[in-house]
């Protein structure tokens, strides 16, 4: 069997196309999706133009708050691109020079202003995107709404900062700036102790009245002092605690490492395997081999072995190629390699039932990129995205297929947040028992037709 | 090596019915036959690549070797790495001495290094006759073995294939160029529609289809055995 395998690899080495993508597949790989991962950390690019003057404030109470600098808030998450009016940020948008532009009018702090006099307005910004595309401009529709909500958050909160202030100056007493004077405020506190201290020199018929009010003060202050955490709470009316009930996910990075280096030993073992077993028909040499030479079983071992020999090199290659991108813990190689080799197992198991069944290279080629391109998609499509019957096929389809297990063990062996390593391994090997069953079964007409 | 009663069927059809046949060690033995006569299935139940439905085949010991009709060789290998990876399989204690004395019987030697697919019909048939000598069977059995190859190349090897008859290897080949098999056959089993119609020398061939066909007999031997065929309706 090994001088089967040292000929494959010899034809293969002979092969200058396969060989060379062979090598440059999964270094084309590493690098696209290396930059991909390393790409998706910036920031989008955004053109900002802020029309509202420089020196407007928003004004609570007759009291303008301190600048909200708004561009700093809205530039730490996206890439502003400063344009100096609506028609450059129209063009950098149409041009795709940048994702979409945020237009800031004039008249948005007087707005906001209006809100709180008998004639309130609505204050509106101005978003530019390019619908040319769906998925940009999905991306787009998400990030303004995350941002909007967040600039609400900004000033509801800064809105409630500011009445705790006069909900205290009220309580408690202080001063109250207003059109540039200092009131002194005297405060619900300090009025009734000063009432409870005057209580005893006034006239017995009126004391009744003034602890009246003495209560009145008191309890104003008691339940003002209650106000201030609501007004607070008021901001955020709804926190969110996210508790982890199940399943454990790593770090969106490593499974995108995951993701390439499955595709890529699904890609290479598949077709590697499928057409290698296809050329013993085409060359003729089945059945010249499996005439006393190599049993059937063996033949299908030594084509499987081809492919995790081959996977676990261009595998190994790909990691170290990502490795310049993204970190990964070489500490767990060990659990690299039993994923690489059960999945390649799997693979080229389901490779050779390919090749088995289809027996000309060509359409096998076809096949196995028919096979695996929707496999490997739908293995991808995340609970909760489809309604529960579709996804619940999904769930069946995928589990027939190498591909699922593959991606799960992968993600399992590159990182310890990752799910449990054993159960993937376990359905590989189920897979290889059964794939293996169904390529012996396809090799009996194999030599024949 | 000796055929009895050979029956095979594909579904409904009988691709061989009841054939019996032998050959004798250093025998040359040309299976002829118009197309879909039966020849590749008689020869590949022999070989042992597929089993008959009934009957019996008793092959020598020392094992048949068998050259299917299309080079069953790796074309993208070299003349030597073809030969060397099959003497391996065949479990050769030296399998560098088995591709050397293949080059020499071959005349292939000064192009070992070339890859297969380089190398004409007819030196590629050689070194596909050459891989199926490797197990040193004594019988060797070729399928259409000049299918594909002119004139030349042909006589080459026919040459080569006397000359392993001549050497005590009892070689069974398939054709249907009537001219080629009374050429080179010592002995004709000529097959139609699966029945063996004829086994003998092809003198005795030319007796039976000048007795059978006597219309033709005048005609030239290919015309005789095609009314001969006719005659004995096939």
């Amino acid at each position: 069997m090994r001088w089967l395998l040292f000929k494959d690899l010899q034809i293969l080495r002979r092969s200058p196309l396969q060989a060379a993508l062979l090598v440059v597949w999964p270094i084309l790989i590493a690098v696209l999706v290396g930059f991909a991962i390393s790409g998706g950390s910036e920031r989008p690019r955004v053109a900002f133009l802020n029309e509202v003057p420089a020196d407007s404030r928003i004004d609570v109470g007759g009291q303008g708050l301190p600048a909200a600098n708004v561009k700093a808030r809205i530039c730490r998450r996206v890439e502003c691109v400063e344009v100096g009016d609506r028609g450059e940020a129209v063009e950098k948008v149409e041009s795709g020079d940048v994702l979409a532009a945020l237009v800031l009018p004039a008249d948005l702090v007087d707005k906001i202003n209006s809100l709180s006099t008998l004639n309130p307005g609505t204050p509106k910004v101005e978003v530019l995107v390019n619908e040319d595309d769906p998925v940009k401009s999905e991306l787009v529709k998400d990030r303004i709404n995350a941002l909007l909500a967040q600039a609400n958050l900004a000033t509801a909160r800064r809105i409630a900062v500011e009445g705790s202030k006069y909900l205290s100056l009220l309580t408690d007493g202080g001063n109250l700036r207003l059109l540039g004077q200092s009131i002194p405020i005297l405060g619900l506190r300090a009025s009734a102790q000063i009432l409870a201290a005057v209580e005893p020199a006034l006239p017995p018929q009126l004391r009744s009245s003034l602890q009246q009010v003495i209560r009145f003060a008191n309890q104003g202050r008691e339940n003002l002092d209650v106000a201030g955490p609501l007004i607070n709470r008021l901001a955020q009316p709804i926190v969110v605690d996210r508790v982890a009930v199940g399943g454990s996910s790593p770090p969106l990075e490593i499974f995108a490492v995951a993701v390439a280096a499955t595709f890529t030993l699904a890609f290479v073992t598949i077709l590697l395997v499928a057409g290698s077993l296809a050329l013993e028909r085409e060359e003729n040499a089945f059945p010249r081999l499996t005439r006393g030479l190599i049993s059937n079983q063996a033949l299908l071992a030594e084509k499987v072995g081809l492919g995790v020999a081959v996977g676990l090199v261009v595998t190994l290659l790909l990691l170290a190629g990502l490795e310049i991108f993204v970190p990964l813990d070489w500490g767990r190689v060990g659990l690299w390699l039993l994923a690489i080799i059960f999945s390649g197992a799997g693979l080229a198991a389901a490779g050779a039932a390919l090749g088995a069944a289809a027996r000309e290279v060509r359409a096998v080629s076809l096949l196995a990129f028919m096979v695996t391109l929707p496999v490997a998609f739908l293995s991808l499509v995340p609970a909760g995205t489809v309604g529960s019957g579709v996804y619940e096929a999904i769930r069946i389809f995928t589990a027939l297929f190498p591909f699922k297990p593959a991606l799960q063990a992968m993600t399992a062996a590159l990182d310890s947040a990752g799910p449990s390593i054993g159960g993937p391994l376990i359905h590989l090997a189920v897979l290889v028992l059964a794939y293996g069953v169904i390529a012996r079964l396809a090799l009996r007409r194999f030599a024949a037709v | 090596m000796r055929a009895t009663g050979i029956v095979k069927r594909y579904g409904d059809r009988e691709a061989l019915r009841s054939v019996s046949f032998g050959a004798e060690a250093g025998e040359l033995v040309a299976v002829i036959g118009p197309n879909g006569a039966g020849k590749t299935t008689l020869l590949s139940i022999l070989a042992g690549i597929s089993k008959p439905d009934e009957g019996e085949v008793d092959a020598p010991d020392a094992g048949v070797g068998w050259v299917p009709q299309q080079a069953a060789l790796y074309r993208r290998l070299t003349v030597a790495e073809n030969l060397l990876l099959f003497a391996r399989l065949e479990g050769h204690e030296d399998p560098q001495a088995s591709v050397a004395e293949m080059l020499e019987l071959t005349g292939l030697g000064e192009r070992r290094d070339e890859i297969v697919a380089r190398l004409s019909g007819g030196n590629q048939q050689r070194i596909n006759i050459a891989v199926g000598l490797l197990s040193r069977p004594r019988v060797l059995l070729l399928d259409e073995p000049s299918v594909g190859l002119d004139p030349r190349q042909r006589a080459r090897l026919w040459e080569f294939v006397s000359g392993l008859a001549e050497r005590g290897t009892t070689v069974i080949f398939s054709t249907h160029d009537i001219q080629e098999a009374e050429r080179y056959g010592r002995r004709l089993l000529v097959l139609a529609d699966g029945e063996a119609l004829f086994d003998g020398d092809a003198g005795a061939l030319r007796e039976a289809v000048r007795s059978e066909a006597p219309e033709a007999a005048d005609r030239d031997f290919e015309t005789a055995f095609v009314a001969y065929l006719h005659h004995r309706g096939h």
